[in-house]
């Protein structure tokens, strides 16, 4: 992890209001957000559709600017700048979009001169950067060729060459794997992670993909309704849910807890006394469970349950059926509470 | 009428046509594309939105646009006569031809870039480049193939438009056939010029098809 200086980004009480037409009211995108988003991290802002998290990182931009509040990029403060003033803001910050945004009417090295032609630069230093772009991405043989020819995952690829282009500080990805299939996906954001640590980049991400947070993101905000409802590391925020919102996604990522409906069928199955047992980096691993069993003289089947990284911490359960004498199994359960959490669920109706 | 006296005039109604039709096309589609990139670009919520900016030239392409240009013609004598001096002749009628030429293309050019993805705009925005310079790099190439495409639509409609010169005494290919094919029951004469505009049409509508379909290669 790159290590985190200052604040790059700050909202302050930031909110943005959509004015509402003839059908329907105002619309609260933004909601009074406060939050920093430090220098050198990977950012993440998860949240159901239509939870503001698109307004609110084109706050950063200024691709929308805030109806109350500010929001203040690098010590500069947006809510001061008109339309002209922000132009060089935003050439200084790189953003990638779901669905590649790119000019149909341009070759792949077009595309990633673009911005370089925005910001003046001379017709020689252009090419030599749109090289060391493209090689940076890996699309060096596709310089010539329209963004027609390319899959889903080289058109993002040089959406972000693009958007790396004159060198920015800050890069915003909204939803940049969404279009894109499981393996792309892992590709895109390898290269993501590449930009923010070889390229000191501070990356923000928004998505609705636990995953995409789980796998990347040092730190995340949970938005819901236009609102910041929990922010921290992301293991902590993910290990320690305190919102429903982030609970629901922790369950969209980690299927590992038994359901009441799952928990009936292994009942069918297993006659002994079962428990779930949370494994993650403070509480021990499964070596501590086997440990602890082994102690008592207990027998111990894992029958259901996952663990996954968060932030490259292990993080997840596991479902076991404690077979032995009835006294051994109360103590290795007492046992385990001790160093993490447990769920009993006893043992079958004789 | 022998075919020896009808072939000079002939010639000469076709250069009419030729003159009122390239100066239309020049002016109204020049016109017509800072109109219709005013149009886009002013509709609310699009780069420049300006309700009030956008409710004005849209309620002057929709009154212009559908008055039929024989009526047309009448209606803007006031405005001839005030840019060019008199209300018949050639120049009269090309001015009204590009006056109309100009809202026609308009709305054409309007319609094709809306088609245009947004998000390609946003991208544009969000590297820092300015109004002007999106509708130069961005709105323009993006959506060049059916310009160019809505711009031979233009051609037919003006060489339509220049068939009724003849009632401002402009001339032209339309008068041709009026005066001497039906006044002289001579229908040959008619339809030599009926062929040769069909032709004309053909001739520019596949060389428009072309220039599309190569802007369209990518």
């Amino acid at each position: 992890m790159t290590t985190a200086t200052g604040s790059i980004v700050r909202f302050e009480g930031a909110s943005k209001v959509f004015p509402g037409n003839g059908r329907g009211g105002e619309v609260r995108a933004v909601d009074g957000v406060t939050l920093d988003i430090h220098e050198g991290e990977i950012f993440g802002v998860i949240g159901q559709s239509g939870a503001g998290k698109s307004t609110l990182v084109r706050l950063i931009n200024a691709l929308e600017r805030t109806t109350g509040g500010d929001v203040v990029v690098d010590g500069v403060s947006l809510g001061a700048l008109n339309e002209a003033r922000l132009r060089p803001v935003r050439a200084g910050i790189g953003m990638v979009f779901q669905q590649f945004n790119l000019l149909a009417s341009r070759t792949v090295a077009g595309n990633v001169a673009y911005p370089l032609e925005v910001a003046g630069w001379p017709r020689a230093r252009r090419d030599a950067r749109v090289t060391e772009l493209l090689d940076f991405v890996g699309l060096s043989e596709k310089a010539g060729v329209h963004p027609s020819a390319l899959s889903g995952g080289q058109k993002q690829r040089v959406g972000i060459a693009r958007a790396l282009a004159t060198n920015p500080r800050i890069l915003l990805a909204d939803e940049a794997t969404s279009a894109l299939d499981p393996e792309t996906t892992r590709g895109v954001l390898d290269l993501l992670q590449r930009v923010n640590r070889e390229l000191g980049v501070t990356v923000v991400v928004i998505t609705h993909e636990m995953d995409v947070v789980r796998s990347i993101c040092h730190r995340v905000a949970v938005m819901d309704s236009g609102r910041v409802v929990e922010v921290g590391e992301s293991y902590q925020v993910f290990s320690v849910p305190s919102h429903d919102v982030t609970r629901r996604f922790v369950a969209t990522a980690l299927r590992d807890r038994p359901s009441p409906e799952v928990l009936a069928r292994l009942r069918t199955r297993h006659a002994g006394h079962i428990v779930t047992v949370g494994v993650d980096e403070a509480a021990g691993s499964s070596a501590v469970l086997t440990r602890t069993l082994r102690e008592h003289g207990v027998d111990g089947t894992v029958v259901f349950g996952g663990i996954t990284e968060v932030a490259e911490r292990p993080y997840g359960s596991l479902t076991v059926e404690l077979v032995g004498d009835p006294a051994a199994v109360d103590a290795a359960v007492a046992a385990l509470r001790d160093v993490t959490w447990l769920d009993d669920h006893g043992r079958a109706a004789a | 009428m022998s075919w020896d006296m009808l072939t000079p005039l002939l010639w000469e109604a076709a250069g009419q046509t030729a003159y009122m039709v390239l100066i239309t096309l020049l002016v109204g589609g020049f016109l017509g594309l800072a109109l219709g990139l005013g149009l886009y670009l002013a509709r609310p919520g699009n780069l420049l939105g300006n309700r009030l900016v956008f409710a004005v030239l849209n309620l002057g392409v929709n009154v212009v646009r559908p008055v039929p240009f024989i009526i047309f013609l009448v209606a803007l004598g006031p405005l001839t006569r005030t840019v060019i001096g008199k209300t018949i002749g050639i120049e009269a009628f090309t001015f009204a031809m590009c006056f109309m030429a100009t809202f026609v293309f308009a709305r054409l050019v309007e319609q094709n870039l809306v088609s245009i993805d947004p998000g390609v705009v946003e991208a544009a925005r969000a590297m820092g480049a300015s109004p002007l310079r999106i509708v130069r790099t961005v709105l323009v190439p993006e959506a060049l193939a059916p310009l160019i495409l809505g711009y031979t639509f233009l051609f037919v409609g003006v060489l339509d438009m220049s068939a009724i010169g003849g009632y401002l005494g402009a001339g032209g290919l339309g008068d041709f056939a009026i005066v001497q094919g039906y006044r002289q029951y001579d229908w040959a004469v008619t339809a030599v010029v009926v062929v040769l505009i069909v032709l004309i049409v053909q001739a520019v509508q596949w060389l428009g098809n072309a220039l599309a379909r190569r802007a369209l290669r990518r």
